[in-house]
């Protein structure tokens, strides 16, 4: 009985190929692809980490880097450290914004904080060949112990070492690694004798469900990025850190030996105008007004004059 | 298999073991969670797929309903309900239940569909009312269809409450997230082995299970009754035969949906 | 609403990422698995440890096997092979039981009388076997595709791109939008490819009874037990 069937056959088989080949449109994944090689030179990899803020700064890059001419392929949104950094360093992509601090941990596990230059000088010997990080801006988004201003206030809290003040338990908040960071609960116990009473989880980097726990007091200690536009809209406070317990986490491009010296010029141009202040409104304006990181590239660069 | 054999090296540690972030009190969290899960989500499926099963009403909208919530990305799900209400057990819990819904519900109303018609009108004719044909007949001849469902539901709630550490609910999604970030791979397929073996414990007992509730005097001439009603009916009824088992198939969850994580 | 309006070219972009790596899973585990499920039904000794292995491998949590697949196999953790590679699993997982299933439940007496009228084994599995396991296969890999697209979203927490990305980017920018935009397009993606399978069952087994006349026996029967 399927002898009658031959063409309604061919036909389901048509419709299965035209499935396939329309998903296949997309399915040159733009980091496996190799950059063409007539271009060399003129065409460069700009990535981002699956962090929107990063993102933000990756699409300033991009744009930027298109205005001096280059022709710029976008690969936003890969995931975290463990997945980009391989990828960075078999050259796949040429301009990634890294964040110093953070960048050095990865690379050098028994690296010990210090300044701004300290973190930046140890890291530019520990970038892998082929790679290069270049000046870092001022903007950074760090790691942070963060309070509500109601908390500080009722402890007299102003940096991490008066944390001692608190006389109720504290419960901790992050995503689950910060448990076994060198910044974490531990240290807090060895560098300051500060005990904590409790982790809980929130795999959501400090973001919004951080936020409201911190609000609530379901948590009273969390690690928020200080960055973020959460940490003034609502009323939050990241404690002072002066002994250096966290790594300056300033935003730098690491970059391939693609990008020439009229590109590094156009990124050092762009670093330049990026203070701390410009970043967290740059990342308010993605969270609160909901535009897009390409809107908000758009309009910075213009703001800053660099179109 | 490096990778396996440190993993395993990393579960067998006796240091990993105590503590409040120690392989026993995550795997007991893990339990409690997906216990409660699949206990309310039967509080709520069960008696539905009872009147749907009995009545035969509504039949229509639980298939939909199902296949549509099968489609919902628990990741999804969990994100929207966490952004509303916040952290802790209730945004991963109510994602849970919602997962685990259809594979019961279906359970439970196939259960009841796949009884044979002839034996309700025989149980009817003997004077049986209609609540002890549901509490004598239909309930217990379809018990194991309605144990198939929760079997689907619980390995998905296994696998899947990984995913309430996302919002600090403990469990050992705590594993798999601290692993996964601190590039800790041993932490993380150790943690990902014991979902493993939860789940496949699940699996047996319920396997087990499954084959005690089956009534002893169904045992084993069902599959002869079976074979010599269809060997009776020409081409036809056959075919029309197919469709139903294929329906029940699906409908009783032995091809279950996958949980996310 | 006004996400979705500003980012229409975005949410295309991603419904294809999404196609382009829940489609290949869903079509490779079938053509795999039917083989494999025939084997299982007709060497009754490897059936129960093919249909163990197949069960094992589907109470595998997804994220972690997302992450050791690339490890295992050597491609790069975005690369999209490593989720589509682990999605085949899992369909093949579901869809070996549901062949040897629907191959088992075909009657024995239809199987003898097709060999009785001459069926090589081989004709008679294409010309007999297949079509009455037909409706069981359908109703298999539609739960395949289903799932399979509604798994797709994990592998966003590796960056694969896909439709869960709205998910990651959402959560961080507190946007409810973008989270229910991912959630409404995995299930019409779901409930497009799910109605495709329909519409090839109908067209392959054009002797099935329709959706509406099944509905009108089952009501009848149900009027009838009720009465």
């Amino acid at each position: 009985m399927f002898k009658h069937n031959k063409g309604r056959l061919a036909l389901v088989a048509a419709a299965v190929g035209a499935v396939i080949a329309l998903s296949g449109c997309s399915s040159n994944n733009p980091v496996e692809a190799k950059p063409s090689s007539e271009a060399s030179g003129t065409s460069l990899v700009v990535g981002s980490q699956a962090y929107y803020s990063n993102e933000i700064v990756a699409e300033i890059y991009a744009q930027a880097l298109e205005k001096g001419g280059y022709k710029v392929e976008r690969t936003f949104q890969i995931g975290q450290r463990e997945v980009y950094l391989p990828q960075l360093e078999s050259g796949k992509i040429d301009v990634f914004p890294e964040y110093i601090g953070s960048l050095l941990q990865a690379l050098d596990k028994t690296a010990t904080g210090g300044t701004k230059d300290a973190v930046f000088t140890a890291l530019k010997a520990k970038l892998p060949a082929g790679l290069s990080v270049l000046t870092p801006a001022a903007a950074s988004d760090q790691n942070s112990w963060t309070v509500t201003k109601a908390f500080a206030k009722k402890y007299n809290l102003t940096d991490i070492a008066s944390l001692k003040n608190v006389t109720e338990p504290i419960t901790v908040g992050g995503n689950a690694e910060l448990e076994t960071r060198p910044y974490g609960p531990s240290a807090l116990k060895s560098k300051y004798g500060i005990a904590t009473a409790g982790f809980t989880a929130v795999q959501d980097s400090g973001g919004p469900l951080t936020v409201k726990a911190l609000v609530d007091n379901t948590i009273q200690l969390a690690n928020v990025y200080t960055a973020d536009p959460n940490i003034v809209s609502n009323n939050l406070m990241a404690l002072k850190d002066p002994d250096g317990l966290f790594f300056p986490d300033n935003v730098a491009p690491v970059v391939s030996t693609k990008v020439d010296k009229k590109a590094q010029d156009i990124l050092n141009k762009v670093d330049a105008k990026l203070t701390a202040e410009g970043f967290v409104a740059l990342n308010a304006e993605s969270k609160n007004e909901q535009k897009s990181s390409a809107v908000i590239a758009t309009k910075w660069l213009k703001e800053n004059d660099l179109n | 298999m490096n990778f396996i054999v440190d993993a395993i090296r990393w579960i067998l540690d006796p240091m990993h073991f105590p503590g409040p972030n120690g392989i026993a009190t995550r795997i007991s969290e893990h339990l409690l969670i997906s216990f409660f899960v699949v206990l309310i989500a039967s509080g709520i499926a069960i008696p539905l797929g009872y009147v749907i099963g009995h009545t035969g009403r509504g039949k229509s909208i639980a298939v939909l309903a199902t296949g549509g919530i099968r489609a919902l990305p628990t990741l999804g799900l969990l994100s929207i309900i966490a952004l509303s209400i916040g952290i802790g057990l209730t945004a991963p819990f109510i994602a849970l239940v919602v997962l685990a819904i259809p594979s019961i519900l279906a359970g439970a109303y196939s259960g009841f569909e796949a009884v044979d018609r002839r034996t309700v009108d025989a149980a009817r004719a003997v004077g049986m009312t209609e609540a002890q044909i549901i509490r004598r007949v239909e309930l217990p001849l379809g018990l194991p269809l309605l144990i198939g469902g929760l079997r689907a539901a619980s390995l998905q709630v296994i696998a899947t409450a990984t995913l309430a550490d996302y919002l600090g609910g403990g469990g050992l999604g705590h594993y798999i997230f601290a692993g996964q970030q601190t590039q800790d791979y041993p932490q993380m397929l150790g943690g990902s082995l014991l979902v493993i073996f939860l789940a496949v414990i699940s699996e047996v007992s319920f396997g087990i299970l499954q084959r005690l509730v089956v009534p002893a005097g169904v045992r084993s001439p069902s599959v002869t009754s079976r074979r010599t009603e269809t060997a009776r009916t020409d081409l036809g009824r056959v075919e029309v035969g197919r469709t139903e088992s294929s329906e029940t198939i699906t409908a009783a969850g032995s091809p279950q949906t996958k949980g996310t994580t | 609403m006004n996400w979705v309006l500003e980012n229409l070219p975005l949410i295309g972009e991603r419904t294809l990422q999404h196609l382009a790596t829940a489609v290949p899973p869903v079509v490779i585990s079938f053509l795999l698995a039917v083989p494999i499920g025939w084997l299982a039904n007709r060497f009754r000794r490897v059936r129960g440890t093919v249909l163990t292995v197949c069960g094992l491998l589907y109470s595998i949590p997804s994220l972690p096997l997302f992450v050791a697949l690339p490890a295992l196999i050597g491609t790069g953790l975005t690369d999209p092979s490593g989720v589509i590679i682990a999605l085949t699993l899992y369909g093949i997982a579901l869809m070996v039981r549901v062949t040897a299933d629907g191959l088992s439940s075909v009657d024995l007496h239809v199987t003898q009388a097709a060999n009785a009228v001459g069926f090589s084994e081989w004709s008679r599995f294409w010309r007999v076997d297949l079509p009455l396991a037909g409706p069981v296969l359908l109703s298999g890999i539609r739960v395949v595709s289903v799932s399979t697209v509604s798994l797709t979203t994990v592998g966003a927490v590796l960056g694969v791109k896909s439709l869960g990305l709205f998910f990651t980017d959402g959560i961080q920018r507190n946007i409810a939008a973008e989270i229910f935009t991912g959630i409404v397009g995995t299930v019409l993606i779901a409930l497009v490819l799910d109605l495709l399978l329909v519409l090839i069952g109908r067209v392959l087994m054009p002797w099935l009874p329709s959706v509406s006349q099944h509905a009108t026996r089952t009501t009848v029967r149900s009027r009838v037990a009720a009465a």
